[in-house]
C-alpha cells in the first residue's frame, strides 16, 4: 500500500446533463492504481473521463459511488481534504485562467499562503520552485506579459511550492505552441526524476510516449493500460477509438502491413532509426 | 483607448516609494487628495504639483506612464473645467455669446481641472509604484478594523486583486472578440445610439460566457491551491512599517501642515 | 482572382520605446485556387500579417491587391473587404453569441445586407459544409454543442459570407486528434467545394505539408521562405534556427538520409516514409 499514491477503485462519477435531469456517467467503475514516483500519461478523446478523472484525484470532484484514495486518506473525508490538495498538485489546461496574481513571485506563493507556512519558508520555497521551472529570473513579471509556456511554467511552480507528492497535469499543453510545449515537458520529466509522482493528460501521443505507463481512456472506461510499447504494439486498437499513434509507430505499422517483421517495441523515432540502420 | 488605462498597472522598481509600506502609500495618497483640496492659491497649487513631480522623480516611474491615467477621464477635466468657468460669478473677463466668464471662475476652473489632473497623477503614483497585490493587501489591513462590523476585508481584498489581475487579460478578450466580429462584418462605429448599442450585443455576451469560464476555471485552480478564505492564510511579504514608512509619515504631516498654513495664510 | 501583398510594413507602438517591426517589407503572390499554409513561431507575424488581409490593421506602407481591388486603399469600403476575405480566428467558438446555431451563422450574411432568401440558402449551405446536420442542428443553441461542433459552427459563420479567399488561424487548436482530423478534413473540403483561396496557418508541420500547394515561412515580421512544401521542408537547418520544426515524418527521414543517402530525405508522411524505408530494406536484403 506504501508505494501506492493514487488508488481509485470501483470509482463512478455521474453528473446530470440537462433539463431532463438525466444521468451521465462521466466516469463508469474506474479501478485504477498509481505508483509513487511513476510517471503516467491519461489519454483519450475529450468526453472520454480523463478530465474528470484527474478532477476527482484531489478531491476537486468527489465520486457519485466507488473510492478514491489519495495515500491512504479517502478523498470523501472532509477533514482531509487540504492535506489531499497539497499532496496531489494539479497544472491546468488554460495558462490564463489559473495565475491568481498579478505578479510571478506572488503567484508561486498563493499556495504556500493557503498552507499557512511561514513567510520566510514561503520565500525560500518560491524560489526553489521557480528555479526548478527556470523561471526565478521572470519572478517580477506580470503574468500577461509572459508566453505561454512562461505561464504554464509558473502554474507548475505554483504547484510544486506546495510539495505535493504527485501532480496531475490536465492537459498542459493543449493551448500551447510547440516551443512551448518543450518547455512544459521538459519540465514534467524534470519532476518526474526528482521523484514527484506525475500524471499527464494529453492528446497528443509523442508525449504519452514519453510516460512509462500510458491509460486509454473510452467513455468514461479504461480501455487500454500497459507500457508505452505494450499500448503502441496495438495501433489499431488505438485507431479503433479516433486516437493517434507516434509517428514512428504509425511508419512501423504499416511497415509490418507490408510484411516486414518490425520489432513491436518500437515506439520513438530514436528506436526506428536504430532498427533501420542496423 | 481600453488599453491606455494604468491604473492597477504596476511600474516594477526599487525605488524609496516602491519599497514603502502599501499603508503608508494609500494614506499618503488621500492625504495629497486632501491637501488638493485644502489648498486654494497659486502658491498652493505649485506646492502640491511641485511635490508631485518630485515624487515622480523619486519613483523613477517614466512620466509617460502617470500622464496616460489622464487619456480616459480627460473628458471630464474639460467638461468641469468649462462648468466652473462659466457657472462662477465674478468679475466679467469676457464673454461668449450671453456666456460670461470671469476672473474668478477662470480661476477656479483652472484650479478644478490642476486638481484633478494632480488626483490622477497622485493615484496613479500609487498605483504604478505598488504592486495590486501588496495594494490589496494594504486596503485589507487598513480595512481589517471594520471586520468587527462586518466588513469581509479579506474576500473584498481578494475579488480587488483578482480583478486587476484579470484586467488585461479580459481586455485582451475584448479586442480578440471585437475583431472576430469585425470580421463577419460587424459595424460598431456607425448608426444611431440605439443601433450602436445592438451592435454591441455580439461583444457582450461572448464576452460575459469568457469571463463567466474564467471565474469558473479560476475558482477551480484557487481550490486546487487550498485556498479556503482568508483565516489560516500568511503572507509572503508581510507588511512591515519600516524607518522610510515614519519619515513618509512624517513628510506627509508636514506637507498637509503646510497646506493648511498656505490656506490659513494667503 | 489572386491576392498580390506588395511591400507591406506594419509597427506596432510607432514612436514608442517600445515600437516594435510586427511586418517588415513582406510581399508575396497568391494564385487564385491556391490553399497557402503559413508558419513561423508565435510572434512572427503571422497574426498581424492575417489581420491586414482582412482590414483590422492599416499598414504603414505597402499594398494588398486582392483581384482588381486595392484593400489598403482608404477609398475601399471595409464591408467589401471582408465581403471578399473571410477570416476566421484562433478558437473562433469564443465568438459565438446567439440564440440558436442558424441565427448565429447568419449574422455574417446579414452585415452584408443580402436579402432574406439568400441567407436562409447561405446558413444551410454553411452548415452542411462544415460538415453539421443543418435539420437537426439550426434551432439549437450553439452553446449546448461540443467543442468540435461549436468550432464548426463558428467558422461556418464566416463560410456563410462567401468569401473568396478564407483565412483559417489555427483552426484546429486545442481540438482532440479525432476532431482535429474532422477540421482539417472540412477546410479541404470546403477549400473543393468553395474554390476560394485558403490561407491555413498552423503549427502542426504534417497539416500543412499535406494539405498546402505553398508554404510561406514568417520570422521576426519577415517572409523568410515560400514554395511547395517539398523545398520549404528540405530547409532543416533554416527552419530550426527560427525555432521550426519539419513534419514528423521528415524528421525521422532526414535522419535516415544523414546517415545513409540511399534513403530519400524528402518524406513528410507516414505513408511515403514507410514506402521509402519499405524499397531501403528491400534494397539491402537483396
Amino acid at each position: 500500500m506504501s508505494d501506492i499514491i493514487l488508488k481509485a477503485e470501483n470509482l463512478t462519477f455521474e453528473y446530470i446533463q440537462d433539463e431532463d435531469g438525466e444521468k451521465v456517467s462521466a466516469l463508469d467503475n474506474v479501478s485504477i492504481e498509481i505508483e509513487k514516483g511513476s510517471f503516467t500519461a491519461i489519454i483519450g478523446r475529450n468526453g472520454s473521463g480523463k478530465s474528470t478523472f484527474a478532477k476527482n484525484a484531489n478531491a476537486l470532484l468527489l465520486p457519485s459511488s466507488g473510492t478514491m484514495y489519495v495515500g491512504s486518506m479517502d478523498t470523501k473525508d472532509e477533514s482531509k481534504i487540504w492535506d489531499i490538495r497539497q499532496l496531489v498538485g494539479m497544472v491546468f489546461q488554460n495558462p490564463d485562467n489559473q495565475l491568481v496574481s498579478s505578479i510571478v513571485e506572488d503567484d508561486v506563493a498563493f499556495g504556500p499562503e493557503n498552507l499557512g507556512i511561514e513567510p520566510e519558508v514561503i520565500r525560500q520555497r518560491v524560489d526553489e520552485a521557480l528555479t526548478d521551472v527556470n523561471m526565478y529570473q521572470h519572478r517580477k513579471k506580470a503574468p500577461h506579459m509572459l508566453s505561454g509556456g512562461q505561464k504554464q511554467r509558473v502554474a507548475i511552480a505554483g504547484t510544486i511550492a506546495m510539495r505535493p507528492d504527485c501532480i496531475v497535469f490536465d492537459e498542459p499543453t493543449a493551448m500551447l505552441d510547440p516551443s512551448g510545449r518543450v518547455e512544459v515537458m521538459e519540465i514534467i520529466k524534470k519532476l518526474n526524476s526528482e521523484g514527484i509522482t506525475c500524471i499527464l493528460i494529453t492528446h497528443f501521443m509523442e508525449e504519452a510516449a514519453e510516460a512509462d505507463r500510458v491509460i486509454i481512456m473510452d467513455g468514461g472506461h479504461v480501455v487500454m493500460d500497459g507500457t508505452p510499447s505494450e499500448i503502441f504494439a496495438q495501433p489499431d486498437k488505438i485507431r479503433d477509438i479516433n486516437l493517434d499513434v507516434p509517428v514512428a509507430v504509425d511508419i512501423a505499422d504499416r511497415l509490418r502491413k507490408k510484411g516486414i517483421d518490425v520489432p513491436l517495441n518500437i515506439i520513438s523515432t530514436e528506436d526506428l532509426i536504430k532498427w533501420v540502420l542496423a | 483607448m481600453l488599453r491606455d488605462i494604468t491604473l492597477g498597472q504596476y511600474y516594477p522598481g526599487e525605488s524609496v516609494i516602491h519599497r514603502l509600506d502599501p499603508r503608508t502609500k494609500i494614506i499618503a495618497t488621500l492625504v495629497y487628495i486632501v491637501s488638493l483640496f485644502v489648498v486654494d492659491s497659486f502658491v498652493g497649487m505649485a506646492i502640491a504639483t511641485l511635490a508631485i513631480l518630485l515624487l515622480v522623480k523619486i519613483s523613477k516611474v517614466p512620466f509617460k506612464f502617470i500622464t496616460r491615467g489622464l487619456k480616459p477621464i480627460m473628458f471630464i477635466i474639460a467638461f468641469t473645467f468649462v462648468i466652473n468657468m462659466f457657472m462662477f460669478k465674478g468679475e466679467p473677463l469676457f464673454a461668449i455669446g450671453p456666456l460670461v466668464v470671469s476672473k474668478e471662475g477662470l480661476k477656479r476652473a483652472v484650479f478644478m481641472a490642476v486638481r484633478l489632473v494632480l488626483l490622477i497623477f497622485g493615484s496613479s503614483l500609487l498605483t504604478l509604484t505598488t504592486k495590486p497585490i501588496n495594494l490589496t493587501d494594504g486596503l485589507e489591513s487598513l480595512f481589517k478594523p471594520l471586520s468587527v462590523i462586518g466588513l469581509p476585508a479579506h474576500e473584498l481584498a481578494m475579488m480587488m486583486s483578482i480583478a486587476l489581475r484579470f484586467i488585461p487579460t479580459l481586455l485582451e478578450e475584448t479586442d480578440k472578440i471585437m475583431k472576430a466580429q469585425q470580421a463577419r462584418g460587424a459595424d460598431f462605429e456607425s448608426g444611431n445610439l440605439l443601433q450602436r448599442a445592438k451592435a454591441l450585443i455580439p461583444i457582450l455576451v461572448p464576452l460575459f460566457i469568457s469571463a463567466f469560464r474564467i471565474a469558473q476555471e479560476l475558482a477551480q485552480a484557487m481550490e486546487a491551491r487550498c485556498y479556503r478564505g482568508g483565516s489560516g492564510r500568511t503572507r509572503m511579504n508581510a507588511m512591515k512599517f519600516r524607518k522610510g514608512d515614519l519619515f513618509a509619515a512624517f513628510i506627509m504631516i508636514a506637507f498637509l501642515g503646510t497646506c493648511i498654513a498656505e490656506r490659513i495664510i494667503l | 482572382m489572386g491576392i498580390s501583398v506588395k511591400n507591406l510594413t506594419h509597427i506596432y507602438n510607432e514612436g514608442l520605446p517600445h515600437e516594435s517591426v510586427a511586418l517588415d517589407n513582406v510581399s508575396f503572390e497568391i494564385n487564385d485556387g491556391e490553399f497557402i499554409g503559413i508558419i513561423g513561431h508565435t510572434g512572427s507575424g503571422k497574426s498581424t500579417l492575417l489581420q491586414h488581409l482582412n482590414g483590422l490593421l492599416k499598414p504603414k506602407s505597402g499594398q494588398i491587391i486582392v483581384g482588381d481591388t486595392d484593400i489598403t486603399d482608404p477609398s475601399c469600403k471595409l464591408l467589401e473587404i471582408r465581403r471578399r476575405i473571410g477570416l476566421v480566428f484562433q478558437y473562433p467558438e469564443y465568438q459565438l453569441f446567439e440564440e440558436t446555431v442558424a441565427k448565429d451563422v447568419a449574422f455574417g450574411p446579414k452585415n452584408l445586407g443580402l436579402a432574406q432568401d439568400e441567407i436562409d440558402k447561405r446558413v444551410e449551405e454553411a452548415i452542411g459544409l462544415v460538415g453539421l446536420p443543418f435539420e437537426e442542428i439550426r434551432e439549437k443553441s450553439p452553446f449546448e454543442l461540443s467543442g468540435g461542433q461549436k468550432r464548426r459552427v463558428a467558422i461556418a459563420g464566416v463560410v456563410a459570407m462567401k468569401p473568396e479567399v478564407l483565412i483559417l488561424d489555427e483552426p484546429t487548436a486545442g481540438l482532440d486528434p479525432k476532431a482535429h482530423k474532422d477540421v482539417l478534413e472540412m477546410a479541404y473540403n470546403i477549400h473543393k467545394h468553395e474554390k476560394n483561396i485558403t490561407i491555413f496557418v498552423s503549427h502542426n508541420m504534417a497539416d500543412v505539408a499535406r494539405l498546402c500547394d505553398r508554404v510561406f515561412v514568417m520570422d521576426k515580421g519577415k517572409l523568410i521562405l515560400s514554395g511547395t512544401p517539398e523545398e520549404v521542408f528540405s530547409e532543416e537547418e533554416r527552419l530550426t534556427s527560427i525555432g521550426l520544426s519539419l513534419p514528423p515524418a521528415a524528421q525521422l527521414m532526414h535522419r535516415l538520409h544523414e546517415a545513409n543517402h540511399a534513403i530519400k530525405a524528402e518524406v513528410f508522411d507516414a505513408e511515403n516514409a514507410a514506402e521509402e524505408i519499405f524499397k531501403f530494406l528491400g534494397d539491402k536484403v537483396c
